[in-house]
């Protein structure tokens, strides 16, 4: 399919697509084995200037926006969704600034995110907060001209690693969903430390770490947007973020797709390849269906959210996410089942595949939860209709 | 350092190199072109050096109009500079005409500390290159550099030597040829990669190098290349059968007798 992309565009998905099969899938599965957080890949993205696609030219960024993002998180995950988030995740740290800080804040952190020297993260799940995350426990108390933070961040993608984080907290836990506030914490501060790394099912090249405060100090200065605005940068951010996720998706299933098809032209069964049966061959014909069905409605989102001219963007970036999850999930099992007992083998990338799908269905929101935004999305339409 | 050059060969993809047996030359229609890899290195040796002690670093190439590509190429990893030396009456050259036709152009880039080559050529492999540019352009010369260092206006390489390496200084100007192991060659970058689209690129002619027309080319060349061929592969194999541990006990059996 011809989508129309631009010159530069194109240089972005070559420029992903060259040194992911080059430089990560030789490491790929060593990286998925022993979960070792991929800093020389992330070093490589860096000098080749993929780290500030979305980020504006006047903060050392690339001047893009989602579609060149989403283009390269895409190539990326084709090769490793674990590589792919890690790229994608620092995305997610940096909206918030991207999105409320004032020119102070995006000049003293944009420029080292889009140089790829330092990385950020996003912190607002805890152990009892997933999907409810006004049940959030983490607490932001003024003290003069500081905040002191107390709480713990659970399942944070680049804890650890990150330079740069930003922080949802209850300032003012009696106003409810208007009490939270989002500061940028960096590593480093006094009281500001990291938990368990988790062992993971999938995506296991990406670190996901707890975030501990201990009466951690964070200068006022430090607040994104106002005090109770929390958890309207937190949405907005993943807003703007989701599509990345539905691009993660989407380049694990063409991944699983391209295995898919050689593998089903060289492996011999009854005396021919085994592409030679009906059966599969619409199973692959799904499979293509589905992953451009994808591709094409992700970047028809990502180019629209792109033009500006959409101001409330939750309902499609949730449909967006909430299709490529779910294809990559049916594109990466229907992939095992091709390569069958070699697909279940860890000699084989598809068993991978079929693991790194799975959690693009569950963070940045769960289906579920995108389907609830979806549905409040259309009953809010609705009733504007009516009068 | 002010600047540091770096030559470069467009080269045909190594394994879909056909030749022709006619004419005894490289059939190139239809064969991707890239840059010779040691040449990879060399720019990557000079980009490192123009890091750490500022420099400006000057790609340059002798070959037809097509070798473009490569110095864009060439931009996009970070050349500030690039020169391509390109006249119908330089094809055919044999390396004494390329180096000759190569220090005219570096003479023409006053003011080079350091002219770094690759260790040879993957297509035409015969190494000669570099040293016949310092000989033309009478400066030292440091083949098969794995690692070259700068300090107090000399440069000093550790050269490649069956078992080791030895350690040579010299002043500047100097010409510098590269191994693999000296570094990995960087990626282009996606803003080099923009700038290499628009980047000027100077082509110098006979006239302009001020080059005499009996020294170029194959005019101006002492040897022709006679004959290219394929030796035919001169199979010997012994295929072992039966089950694994009696085959492998043959195998191992045969390998001592030959003393392997
Ligand atoms: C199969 C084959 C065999 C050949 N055999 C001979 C031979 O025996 N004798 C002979 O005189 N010629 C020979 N030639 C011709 C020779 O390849 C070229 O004429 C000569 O221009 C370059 O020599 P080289 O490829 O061996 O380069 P090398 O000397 O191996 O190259 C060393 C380095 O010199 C630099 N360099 C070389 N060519 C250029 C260039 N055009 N522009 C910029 N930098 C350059 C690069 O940095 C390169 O890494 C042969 C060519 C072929 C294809
Ligand atoms: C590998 C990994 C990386 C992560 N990275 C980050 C990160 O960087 N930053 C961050 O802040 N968080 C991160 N998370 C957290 C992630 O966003 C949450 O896991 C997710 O939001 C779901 O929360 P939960 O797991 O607690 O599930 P729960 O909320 O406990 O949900 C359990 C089940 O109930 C369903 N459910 C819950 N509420 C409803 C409802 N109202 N209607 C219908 N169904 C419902 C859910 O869909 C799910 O099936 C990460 C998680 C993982 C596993």
């Amino acid at each position: 399919m011809d989508y129309q992309l631009t010159e530069e565009q194109i240089m972005i998905r070559d420029l992903a697509r060259q040194i992911s099969e080059e430089k990560v899938k030789p490491v790929r599965s060593e990286l998925d084995e022993k979960g070792n957080f991929p800093w020389e890949i992330m070093k490589l993205f860096s000098e080749a200037d993929l780290c500030g696609l979305y980020i504006p030219e006047q903060y050392g960024g690339f001047g893009g926006g989602g579609l060149e993002f989403c283009l390269a998180t895409e190539e990326i995950s084709r090769v490793c969704g674990g590589v792919g988030v890690t790229f994608a995740a620092s995305a997610l740290g940096s909206y918030p600034i991207l999105l409320f800080g004032n020119e102070e804040q995006k000049k003293q952190y944009l420029p080292d995110i889009a140089a790829g020297t330092k990385l950020a993260a996003f912190g607002l799940t805890e152990a009892d907060a997933g999907s409810d995350a006004s049940a959030m426990k983490t607490r932001a108390v003024l003290d003069g001209n500081h905040y002191i933070l107390n709480g713990t961040k659970q399942w944070i993608t680049n804890g650890g690693e990150a330079e740069i984080y930003t922080v949802i907290a209850m300032t003012n836990p009696e106003k409810g969903s208007r009490g939270a506030t989002a500061f940028i914490v960096e590593k480093g501060t006094p009281g500001f430390s990291f938990g368990k790394k988790e062992d993971k099912m999938g995506i296991r090249a990406s670190a996901t770490r707890e975030l501990i405060f201990e009466d951690c100090r964070i200068p006022k200065e430090n607040v994104l947007g106002r005090t109770g605005l929390g958890f309207i940068v937190a949405l907005k951010t993943l807003d703007s973020t989701r599509p990345g996720i539905a691009a993660q998706a989407l380049g694990i299933a063409q991944g699983a797709l391209d295995e898919s098809i050689e593998y089903a032209r060289t492996r011999i069964q009854f005396g021919k390849p085994i592409i030679t049966f009906q059966s599969l061959q619409h199973m692959l014909a799904d499979m293509a269906i589905q992953v451009e069905a994808a591709r094409s409605f992700i970047y028809s989102v990502a180019r629209a959210i792109d033009s500006g001219n959409i101001k409330d963007y939750s309902k499609v970036s949730a449909m967006i996410k909430t299709f490529a999850s779910d294809m990559a999930m049916k594109v990466t099992t229907d992939a095992v089942q091709i390569l069958a007992g070699y697909g279940y083998m860890k000699e084989y990338p598809v068993e991978k595949m079929m693991r790194d799908a799975k959690i693009t269905q569950i963070y940045e929101g769960t289906n579920q939860i995108q389907r609830n935004v979806i549905a409040s999305g259309l009953i809010k339409e609705a009733a504007s209709k009516k009068r | 350092m002010k600047n540091i050059i770096v030559c470069i060969k467009q080269v045909p993809d190594t394994d879909k190199v056909q030749i022709n047996r006619e004419t005894n030359t490289l059939i190139r229609e239809g064969v991707p072109s890239i840059i010779n890899p040691f040449d990879e290195n060399a720019l990557e040796a000079a980009l490192q050096l123009k890091e750490k002690f500022g420099a400006r670093v000057i790609v340059v190439s002798m070959g037809p109009p097509q070798v473009k590509d490569a110095l864009r190429q060439a931009v996009a990893m970070g050349a500030d500079e690039v020169v391509l030396a390109s006249d119908r009456s330089f094809a055919g050259a044999d390396t004494w005409a390329t180096s000759y036709t190569l220090a005219q152009a570096i003479k023409e880039i006053e003011n080079y500390d350091l002219i770094i080559c690759g260790k040879q050529a993957i297509d035409g492999d015969t190494a000669q290159v570099g040293p016949g540019i310092a000989e033309f352009l009478d400066i030292p010369q440091i083949t098969f550099a794995q690692e070259i260092g700068y300090e107090e206006n000399r440069l000093k390489v550790k050269r490649v030597i069956e078992n080791g390496y030895e350690e040579i200084e010299t002043e500047l100007p100097a010409v510098v040829t590269v191994t693999k192991e000296i570094n990995e060659p960087r990626y282009p970058s996606l803003k080099g990669k923009m700038k290499a689209k628009s980047a000027e690129i100077t082509v110098w002619d006979t006239e302009d190098l001020e080059a005499d027309e009996n020294k170029t080319g194959l005019n101006g060349s002492p040897t022709k290349v006679v004959k290219i061929f394929t030796p035919p592969v001169k199979a010997s194999n012994e295929i072992f059968t039966g089950d694994p541990s009696e085959t492998a006990a043959k195998l191992a059996g045969k390998l001592k007798e030959l003393k392997i």
